[in-house]
């Protein structure tokens, strides 16, 4: 790995680790609960970049798997929540 | 395994480190805005900007790797532009109709099968009758 890389990839693994403290502050302080899940939304979204970094830096595809089931496990939680906030049962 | 030549080195890590910017910019955003209809713009720009940068560099760097086009990661970033959309909706859904049973001051229901309107209007008599 040229030596450009290994300096930008912790960098930016570091910024994202930054990122999911700043969004994980909305989850322990957020007046209401649609803020909460709108934090954990966006703590989703920002593990998933972590992985696709991760497998860049690691030099392997397979996190690309892992960065999908996060994405899909963070929409169907974000709906799952949502959907009872509004509604007070998931499935109806 | 042939290291990469440095151009591309350096477009690999321009993208991933604007990706990550644009996602702390925006997780930043979420703990700064103020009310809830301001917060829940904040994540758009990880979803659409930082997630297309960093799956740009994710397959630009295993494509030029392997020397064959290895396009799993747009997969990624199609289904969150599929899935975003959907939540997003549903939570500001969610923030109209409990800001509405919480009496604050938000536009009303446009028409009467709304999903809010429902329930907001059973239970706005028990409010009514609790105040008279």
């Amino acid at each position: 790995m040229n030596p450009v890389l290994s300096y930008a990839l912790p960098a930016a693994l570091f910024i994202l680790a930054l990122a999911m403290a700043c969004s994980l502050v909305p989850v322990l302080r957020g007046p209401t609960a649609q803020d909460r899940v709108l934090a954990l939304d966006c703590l989703a979204l920002n593990a998933m970049l972590l992985m696709l970094v991760l497998g860049i830096h690691q030099g392997s595809s397979n996190y690309f798997e892992a960065a999908l089931l996060i994405a899909l496990l963070g929409f169907v939680s974000s709906m799952a929540m949502a959907k009872f906030l509004l509604r007070g049962e998931v499935i109806e | 395994m042939t290291p990469l030549p440095l151009w591309t080195d350096i477009l690999v890590s321009v993208l991933v480190l604007a990706g990550a910017l644009i996602a702390l910019i925006g997780s930043f955003n979420l703990m700064r805005l103020r009310t809830f209809f301001e917060r829940v713009h904040a994540p758009a720009v990880i979803a659409t900007l930082g997630c297309w940068c960093v799956v740009a560099g994710t397959v630009l760097y295993f494509s030029l790797q392997s020397r064959a086009v290895a396009a799993n990661g747009l997969l990624i970033a199609v289904f969150l532009a599929v899935t975003v959309p959907v939540t997003n909706i549903f939570l500001m859904r969610t923030g109209l109709f409990r800001a509405r049973l919480a009496g604050q001051d938000v536009p009303p229901p446009l028409s009467g099968s709304g999903e809010g309107s429902k329930a907001a209007a059973a239970v706005r008599p028990a409010s009514g009758q609790k105040n008279s």
